[in-house]
């Protein structure tokens, strides 16, 4: 077992269950009903995903846990996704715009992953790669429809850049454990990610008529297991029935 | 003593499994059964999700456990991850079925251009409507009721209607 690829893993499964809840709380909420069943089935792509990586995680740790205990029993300073899936939905343009900037980024992290030295990455890459650019697409033009609507909406998805975009950085951040995989040619460089993620952002910035803020302070922490207060709301929510009923199933 | 012609038995019971979601359907049909072959003695049928996290998969996967065992087979699963299924293995019959009931299917050719296109914003796609062959159509929404759907509506008959995804 390899633990720097373990931690990676770990890190990528976390992105991924966190983006799913924050779009599942959506449900039954949205503000039409074409929405009320792309978000949902937007956070089922990315449960499944989640789920994937936390089998493999657990096989790769090899110490009994199973995914659920991955998803469900650990501490809020255990939790490594970056700061910027657990953002709160606050509106529609927020949530829209979240989503957009993670999904742009895994697309062309798993469109790199198809030649990664790791069989299951790469396998799960061709899978993850068709569902996540749906995703690309379909929040991409509500954030040319909102941006570029009316005076409200406009002014509603500015605000979404503007306390987002600082959240942005850390998708890029390279740790020790991150550098050995790309190292080992399991993980793409993230320099070229990060090109790759800009110039798919800018484009659709340019069509939204919204402009790019400049990030005075990138708010970090997430990898590194620090995260923002509405997380441990998160949490609790997530987290309620297994801690409430251990060992509940279906 | 298992014998080949019992391996061939077991193949067509996996491989008339319907589909949970849309039963007009076979696996067969759908393309997810890669595989049934024999191991020790023991069936083991090997299935490819349509989407990952699809609720479906784990109904499918009982299903064609529960055929098997019942038809007295002792038999396991596989979940097949690579290569990933696309809609371009949903078979001839399959395609025919699905808009016999009223699902515009995938165009089998666009299934594997995704890439530089796959992001591409408010491209407009042409989708037949299945009842009245009119491709004066517009989409409703991206998604419908199952991970593999979306949502679209005849200009031409003004009936709504599903169309299975190019996956």
């Amino acid at each position: 077992m390899s633990a720097p690829l373990l931690h990676t893993v770990v890190q990528i499964a976390d992105d991924h269950l966190i983006s799913g809840h924050r779009l599942s709380e959506w449900c039954g909420h949205a503000p039409m009903l074409e929405e009320d069943l792309s978000m949902p089935n937007m956070a089922l792509d990315l449960i499944g995903q989640a789920r994937t990586l936390y089998s493999y995680a657990a096989r790769l740790e090899n110490k009994g846990r199973t995914e659920d205990d991955f998803a469900y029993l650990r501490t809020d300073r255990e939790y490594q996704n970056c700061l910027l899936v657990e953002r709160p939905n606050t509106d529609f343009a927020h949530t829209m715009l979240r989503q957009l900037y993670f999904a742009t980024y895994m697309k062309f992290f798993w469109e790199s992953m198809h030649e990664s030295s790791d069989e299951t990455l790469s396998a799960l890459s061709h899978k993850a790669i068709k569902e996540i650019s749906y995703h690309v697409r379909h929040c991409g033009e509500w954030v040319v429809r909102l941006g570029d609507g009316t005076t409200e909406s406009a002014e509603k998805m500015s605000d979404a850049v503007q306390a987002l975009h600082p959240y942005t950085e850390e998708l890029f951040e390279v740790d020790e454990s991150r550098q050995h995989g790309i190292d080992k040619g399991i993980f793409p460089d993230h320099a070229n990610l990060k090109t790759q993620w800009q110039n798919t952002i800018d484009a659709i910035f340019v069509q939204a008529k919204l402009t790019l803020p400049e990030i005075g302070f990138a708010q970090t922490g997430g990898r590194k297991g620090l995260h923002t207060e509405d997380f441990g709301m998160l949490l609790a929510q997530l987290q309620y029935l297994p801690r409430a009923y251990p060992g509940a199933s279906w | 003593m298992v014998t080949t012609v019992d391996i061939d038995k077991a193949r067509k019971i996996a491989a008339s499994v319907p589909d949970p979601e849309l039963p007009f359907l076979t696996l067969e049909d759908l393309g997810i059964l890669r595989d049934v072959v024999l191991e020790n003695n023991v069936v083991v049928a090997k299935l490819t999700p349509t989407y990952i996290g699809c609720p479906a998969v784990a109904v499918i996967e009982q299903d064609v456990q529960r055929a098997l065992n019942d038809a007295g087979f002792s038999a396991r699963i596989l979940r097949v991850e690579s290569p990933a299924w696309s809609t371009s293995w949903i078979t001839e019959k399959g395609l025919e079925k699905l808009k016999t009931n009223g699902i515009a299917p995938p165009e089998p050719t666009l299934a594997n251009t995704l890439n530089s296109d796959s992001i591409k914003l408010f491209a407009a796609r042409t989708v037949v409507c299945p009842r009245c062959a009119s491709t004066q159509t517009e989409k409703l929404s991206e998604f419908g009721s199952t991970p593999c759907k979306a949502q679209y509506r005849c200009t031409s008959c003004f009936e709504p209607f599903d169309h299975f995804k190019c996956h």
